[in-house]
């Protein structure tokens, strides 16, 4: 029943590291994670990786597997050809710690910068009513396991750590749209505080983070795109965009307000970006060789030194085949357009 | 000693960062201590997420006849009176005030018609009783309780300026050990996955909420943070474990693919209308109900169809029989030669609902076998069997403030870590709220402890230096065992010997056996360095795996009957002399000893809201004359 088969994993931790190779056994109806177990348990047994239920339920054991964000749990071998090497590398919008683990503190500082549930005045425990079809929004979000691979493969924090102080990610736009969308909370302006303090400008809808999503959360369609809605015309402007780009967070007003806002300091919050301005204001250069002459991990699983824009290189304006249309040039779009209107 | 420490100070330690623990630390800091959160595992990722099916509560949402009495006697039913009752009364008495609570937190729950909390039916649950979101209630749960966690510390930030001023989560952070000073808990001592760095905590309150041992079986529901962390603490800080001979085995497990074997197949599967059948096509459980249960549950396939739609008038099935009971029969089954090739048998649902509804009652279960399994359980039936799913014995504890027994002080346990609520079997629902009724219980306790102390306990910097040496000592030892080996074949001692289905002699050979890993374990070895490495994570783990398979081998031998979680083939009765019985293990230097001591005796006005005929069938005949004298004064 079983074959061998063969694997590549990254190895190594902050200062750099390479893929190895293993020749392992995989027998029928066998999990990445259970490779990377047999892994431990006769080869290596300080491989370092993050798992807990096995079966898709907390969201730990997130890794890239042949270059896609994946759970090492739900990624069936049978997927795979019995003669295709299976590369598996750790989650690269994060800093390394070891092997396949990441550090992930960024996600759980802008869980902390998102503001809480905030009970209805006068409405005592028990007194709560609500109907099934008002919670049903919310819930879809709340099935969210926290695994961070949208986080992960969004673009606008891949690759930019620079972006990571102002952008909360997607995660973090479906809990606010899940208590906008919650039928007691008495906070009323998620929408304005996700576009003003969360980035959720910086999103241009490109629906990465909805087809990565291991629970199939409609993020990008039910809600990124219902929260931009009232805020749009204020708050969506490329100029306005550019703008945050090129010039100093200290030249910019109106950033960062609101009581748990971030801070927006330029260290990063990982750290990994101390002291580097944004990419704009520097001159290209070539990626970071460490000393053994290897690159970096960032640069191994991509062929650019830096990734390309948040929009994607291969994205010509005004875009067209999204779902979202800008209201006021709503009546402008041509008649091929009208199928994918949000309207 | 040249090893660097990190010190902290907390008023307040909870290590385990489950829903018990969550609940505990809200409860302090609401109480204004500094309080800790040890997670073995990022935050959010604990244990709790597994559990699908509900939180048990009597609100009388959807059966307005639903009460807490009704609900204490399920529970005791279910736990075969072998529960403390006093826990059990509690439990009952505040699960609903606990769910509510979770509302004002901004829990979103599955609704019924007129906007309350929707309940579901369960195994051993009278009435529809179950809070659930879909089959997701625990991750709701624990995502809940995270939530509330972070508006704490966001109500701190803008108090004191800093998230982490009154509350502060060590994610993947590891206890080794609590420090006494004297018989008072002083602290705690462990380290940091990440980093392999030492952490010692000075507190004088710590409270355990570590979950269970599952993680010493071959096939189990269980994640590998289930290594008995907190009942080994426990015994080593002087504390003492009941009950530790009862094991749930939950009935429905997944056994095919191999890769996912002993993953959960929620109850709701048969709460909303799955039923059993072997390879022969039979729907074979009704061949198992047993006496005590036969007036409550259908005898034809017929009566038990019209269940579903009306509960008033007809019997429930007998799928829904408590989890042991499922599990015995399957067992049977399987071993009679009617199971299926993988070695479980067939939980069926594609033939009773249609796949909208499936999809729409069961979405978890339905995404679990598509993408696990690739099995569409719309079409085709499940493949299921017994697995090892929670440890009903815990750290014996006082039921109003769930402060341990034994010689230590300043020790508090809730949730699966702790012993006597369940008694001999857990209905199933009852966990999520027992976590929280007694999370609460536990945190606001320990906050109340630390007010009371005189002055503050002192951890000694030789236990300290010992503790460093302990964890150390996997890493310079050379030549040693494997850990991976030592955990295969404790698994194999523990699933084989000492599984759901126990003899004398095995029981026997297993506690031989189990030296002998001890003496191995003492020699284990771990490569590589201190950082995030799992081999020496494993190895330190080792030791408290065993020390807790000691205990349940142990009590497995000295209770001669067959009791929920506790079956003897030898011994196959359940036996009114026992139900009198709790087995305490405490250690003693590295030993395990057994103590028999008293089951608490129910209060006169709980015993009476039994009928005779149903207490006849557990108790002795003196307590029923005594039951009889008490309920002929009330007449």
């Amino acid at each position: 029943m079983g074959s061998t088969r063969k694997f590549r994993v990254w190895r190594g931790d902050e200062n750099g590291g390479d893929l190895q190779d293993f020749q392992v056994e995989v027998n029928e109806g066998e999990v990445v994670l259970d490779v990377i177990h047999r892994l431990q348990a006769t080869q290596t047994p300080d491989l370092a990786c993050r798992w807990n239920c096995k079966a898709g339920k907390c969201g730990s054991c997130s890794m890239e597997i042949n270059g896609m964000p994946k759970l090492g749990c739900m990624t069936r071998m049978s997927t795979f050809t019995e003669d295709e090497t299976v590369t598996i590398t750790p989650l690269r919008t994060f800093p390394v710690i070891r092997d396949l683990v990441t550090d992930v503190s960024y996600n759980y500082e802008k869980a902390r910068e998102t503001p809480a549930f905030a009970p209805p005045a006068g409405v005592a425990p028990g007194d709560y009513r609500m109907q099934q079809v008002d919670v049903e929004r919310s819930q879809e979000f709340r099935k969210c396991i926290e695994c961070f691979l949208c986080q992960n493969t969004c673009h606008v924090v891949r690759d930019h750590e620079e972006n990571k102080p102002e952008f909360s990610g997607p995660r973090y736009f479906i809990r606010a749209a899940e208590l906008d969308m919650h039928p007691l909370d008495a906070k009323t302006d998620r929408k304005e505080y996700a576009q003003a303090s969360m980035g959720m400008g910086y999103c241009n809808i490109t629906k990465c983070c909805t087809e990565v999503c291991p629970e199939h959360i409609k993020i990008t369609d039910n809600a990124i795109i219902p929260m931009k809605e009232r805020v749009i015309d204020r708050k969506f402007d490329p100029l306005v965009w550019l703008g945050r780009k090129i010039l100093r967070r200290d030249q910019l007003n109106g950033q960062g307000q609101g009581l748990d806002a971030p801070s927006g300091k330029p260290a990063g919050v990982t750290g990994h970006a101390k002291g580097v301005g944004p990419t704009s204001a520097r001159l290209p250069e070539p990626p970071d060789l460490q000393e053994d002459g290897k690159l970096a991990l960032t640069e191994i699983t991509f062929d650019r030194p830096a990734a390309p824009s948040p929009f994607g290189e291969d994205v010509s304006f005004p875009m067209r085949g999204t779902s979202y249309v800008h209201p006021d040039r709503q009546r402008e779009t041509s008649p091929e357009d009208e199928g994918t209107q949000a309207h | 000693m040249t090893t660097r420490i990190e010190r902290h100070h907390y008023d307040v330690v909870v290590i385990g960062a489950g829903g018990a623990g969550l609940r505990a630390a809200i409860e302090a800091r609401l109480a204004g201590k500094r309080t800790a959160i040890i997670s073995k595992s990022l935050f959010g990722k604990a244990h709790t997420v597994m559990a699908e099916g509900g939180a048990a509560a009597a609100m009388g949402n959807v059966n307005s006849r639903d009460n807490w009495k009704v609900h204490f006697g399920d529970t005791m039913r279910g736990g075969k009176f072998l529960n403390n009752f006093r826990m059990a009364e509690l439990h009952a008495k505040e699960a609903p005030e606990r769910i509510w609570e979770l509302e004002t937190y901004g829990a979103l729950f599955d609704r019924t018609k007129d906007g309350k909390i929707s309940q579901r039916n369960f195994g051993g649950h009278e009435y529809p009783r179950l809070a659930h979101v879909g089959d997701r209630t625990g991750l709701e749960l624990i995502r809940t309780l995270q939530q509330k966690i972070v508006s704490l510390q966001q109500e701190d930030k803008r108090k004191h300026g800093d998230y982490e001023a009154k509350i502060k989560v060590f994610s993947e952070t590891t206890i080794t050990e609590l420090l006494l000073d004297g018989d008072r808990v002083a602290g705690a001592f462990g380290y940091v996955r990440e980093s392999g760095e030492f952490l010692l905590f000075e507190t004088p309150a710590v409270v355990l909420a570590t979950g269970g041992v599952g993680k010493s079986y071959k096939v189990t529901s269980n994640s590998w943070e289930y290594t008995g962390d907190g009942h080994a603490l426990a015994l080593r800080a002087g504390a003492t474990l009941i009950n530790m001979e009862f094991l749930q085995f939950h009935p429905t497990g997944m056994v095919w693919p191999p890769s996912v074997k002993g993953i959960l197949v929620t109850e709701s599967v048969r709460g909303d209308g799955g039923v059993l059948k072997n390879s022969d096509g039979k729907r074979f459980m009704f061949d198992y109900v047993p006496d005590v249960f036969r007036h409550q549950y259908a005898d034809t396939e017929e009566e038990a169809d019209r269940w579903y739609t009306d509960p008033d008038n007809n019997r429930r099935p007998p799928e829904l029989l408590p989890r042991d009971e499922v599990a015995r029969a399957i067992n049977s089954e399987v071993k009679a030669g009617r199971g299926t090739p993988a070695g479980g048998v067939f939980l069926d649902i594609a033939s009773r609902l249609t796949p909208a509804e499936i999809q729409r009652k069961l979405p978890s279960m339905y995404h679990q076998f598509k993408e696990l399994a690739d099995v569409d359980i719309t079409k085709v039936p499940m493949e299921v069997g017994p697995t090892c799913h929670y440890v009903m014995g815990g750290v014996e504890v006082d039921p109003d403030t769930t402060a341990a027994h034994g010689r230590v002080e300043g020790l508090f346990a809730a949730g699966e870590v702790s012993g006597g609520m369940h008694g001999s079997n857990r209905l199933g629902g009852n966990s999520l709220s027992d976590l929280l009724v007694f999370g609460k219980r536990a945190g606001e306790h320990a906050a109340a402890y630390t007010d009371s102390l005189p002055k503050r306990p002192k951890p000694a910097a030789a236990d300290v230096e010992a503790a460093v040496s302990a964890a150390l000592a996997p890493l310079s030892r050379e030549n040693g065992e494997n850990p991976y080996t030592l955990q295969q074949d404790l698994q194999a001692v523990m699933g084989d010997l000492v599984g759901i289905i126990r003899r004398e002699a095995e029981l026997t050979d297993a506690l031989k056996r189990l030296q002998e890993l001890k003496r191995r374990v003492a020699n284990v070895s771990a490569v590589g360095g201190r950082k995030y490495n799992p081999g020496w994570h494993l190895a330190l783990d080792l030791r408290n795996m065993l020390v807790v398979s000691e205990c349940t081998a142990m009590a497995a031998l000295e209770r001669e009957e067959s009791r929920g979680g506790h079956t003897r083939e030898d011994f196959p009765k359940m036996s009114p002399e026992w139900r009198q019985v709790n087995l305490v293990c405490a250690l003693d230097g590295d030993d395990v000893v057994l103590e028999r001591k008293p089951v608490p005796k129910m209060r006169s006005e709980l015993i009476t809201l039994f009928k005779r005929t149903e207490l006849s069938k557990y108790l002795t005949d003196d307590e029923l004359a005594e039951f009889d004298a008490l309920s002929g004064e009330a007449k």
